[in-house]
């Protein structure tokens, strides 16, 4: 076993060696490293059908057309070009935007773009289980709201969204509905069909495939217009213009491929693994899960241990690469916006630990995992006075503090 | 982040984590922070007939740096009379660990906890 112990799938997953294998045959002169535009010579055709396939590939996994994937940097453009295009777009018909306070920085930070060009965007309170409930959706839409932006699994705490049911309300309210679906790809059932869904964003990284590739899809029927945010040869049906990266592409492509068909084997093995990580920590006292457990992907689990802070008990846990909801990097040091939405308080927020399972976690990995986690929550809460406060049954919230 | 060897240190290896009773009349209990700020330190110091620092005991709730700022403090105030150590500032500790300006409030904070102590052991033992 080698440590540190990978357990971040979340933030990002290796590429699986079968997708960079398929990778290297596009970049160097033996193998296809032809401009997909390049109309007049074979170089050019053959980049061009390596990428049809690669699109083809993805639309597969998400039931939808091929000429409905467009091709961008990843699931941050994605959100960018979505949110910005379609608000420019059909800006004439209306100002209103409905968001939720849990998305990503992606589409948090361009709707706060789109409040200063004069847009309003309206941000959904979920409830304590991360979920957004389709009534919440169906009370914040107004005759003029263009555009809703939600996202289908949360990066934090894995919560799974009722995507359908969003489409249902937003079709009936003549609204565009945008999914990032960085988080779901490969690890939820999605289907343009059944979701009534207008645009989803994706990320390649995500799915075992490299950085610096995404997908935006586009429907087609309804046909969704939006505005480029990017200009040039009019790439990719004038939407996002740029030389297409062929490697990427494809590498991107296969990594839909292999999610596809290995999906569900794939949820089996990854619930297990996180069953076997909760049991392993299920008798400690004072342990939160965050989020809903029912609604969540099976890689994910967002625990709150009370009383140790958040990055000491990183540092603790120096052999397993995980993420902390807290990032104390001032004065006043900020818990996770996420958690703070759940309504978390900021102890429990900073306290919280994101483990992430993939592909390559493995029984062994998970075992070593719990051994150190309860080694070292025990460490660290004998050295808490917040520990002993608990203990001697003080309750923490009744003392004024001083706030520096 | 990266840390300093010394922070490392400390906090793999803290020096005198532990409590003394604090309703002893020559024990001084300085309490600061708020969990809600992500760090609060617990300082103790056991104070003998001559106004000497015989021993010091810490607990802390916060980052790395927090951990490592009250564990040098308890070395350092040991042997020193009060008023020697409640000249100890926050630039010494900081400069010590080689701590990063994000952390430089942790140093802040362990100076506040032994200016806490003093005080609480001076209330305590003007009261009378």
């Amino acid at each position: 076993m080698k440590l540190p112990i990978y357990l971040d799938y979340s933030a990002t997953t290796p590429v699986d060696p079968r997708v960079a294998e398929k990778m290297m045959q596009f970049l160097t002169l033996d193998g296809e490293f032809g401009n997909p535009a390049s109309r007049s010579h074979r170089f050019g055709w053959q980049a061009e059908e390596a990428v049809d396939i690669a699109r083809e590939q993805i639309a597969d996994l998400i039931n939808a057309d091929p000429r409905e994937i467009v091709f961008t940097s990843g699931a941050t453009e994605s959100d960018n070009l979505a949110i910005k295009g379609a608000a420019h777009f059909y800006g004439k018909k209306g100002k209103h935007i409905i968001t939720a306070k849990t998305e990503h920085k992606a589409v948090l930070d361009t709707c706060r773009q789109l409040e200063r060009e004069g847009y309003e965007v309206t941000y959904l309170d979920p409830q304590e289980d991360g979920i957004v409930t389709p009534a919440q959706l169906q009370e914040a839409l107004r005759e003029d709201t263009i555009l809703v932006s939600l996202m289908h699994v949360n990066n934090e705490i894995g919560v799974i969204q009722d995507i359908a049911a969003y489409g249902e309300l937003c079709r009936a309210n003549k609204t565009i509905l945008h999914v990032d679906a960085a988080q779901s790809a490969g690890k939820v059932d999605i289907d343009v069909q059944l979701m009534k869904v207008d645009l989803i964003s994706f990320s390649g990284h995500k799915v075992y495939g490299p950085k610096g590739i995404g997908a935006l899809y586009v429907s087609r029927k309804p046909r969704i217009r939006l505005e480029a945010q990017m200009h040039g040869g009019g790439h990719e049906r004038g939407m996002r213009s740029g030389t297409l990266a062929t490697h990427q592409i494809v590498a991107m492509g296969e990594a839909f491929r292999i999610a596809k068909e290995e999906m569900a084997t794939e949820n089996e093995r990854l619930l297990a693994l996180r069953t076997r990580l909760l049991d392993g920590l299920s008798d400690m006292e004072e342990v939160y899960v965050n989020g809903s457990m029912e609604h969540r992907v099976a890689g994910n689990i967002n625990i709150s241990f009370n009383y140790v802070e958040g990055e000491s008990l990183v540092m603790a846990l120096k052999d397993l690469a995980v993420s902390s909801g807290s990032a104390c990097t001032s004065a006043s040091l900020e818990p996770s916006y996420v958690l703070r939405a759940i309504g978390r308080d900021d102890e429990l927020a900073h306290s919280s630990i994101r483990f992430s399972i993939g592909r390559f976690t493995t029984f062994e990995e998970i075992d070593y995992a719990v051994k150190i986690i309860r080694e070292n929550i025990g460490r660290l809460r004998e050295m808490s006075p917040l520990w002993d406060m608990y203990k001697e049954g003080i309750d923490i919230s009744s003392i004024e503090w001083s706030h520096h | 982040m990266a840390y300093s060897e010394k922070v490392i240190d400390h906090y793999e290896n803290p020096r005198n984590v532990g409590s003394f009773d604090k309703d002893d009349k020559s024990v001084a209990t300085g309490m600061v922070g708020a969990p809600a700020c992500g760090d609060v330190m617990k300082l103790q110091l056991k104070i003998d007939d001559n106004g000497v620092i015989e021993d010091a005991k810490f607990k802390t709730y916060g980052c790395g740096s927090a951990i490592a700022s009250s564990s040098l403090v308890t070395e350092w105030v040991k042997g020193k009379t009060l008023e020697e150590a409640g000249k100890i500032s926050n630039t010494e500790i900081s400069a010590e660990l080689a701590l990063p300006p994000v952390k430089i409030h942790c140093s802040i904070l362990a100076e506040d906890a032994i200016k806490a102590a003093i005080d609480d052991y001076k209330s305590k033992n003007t009261a009378e």
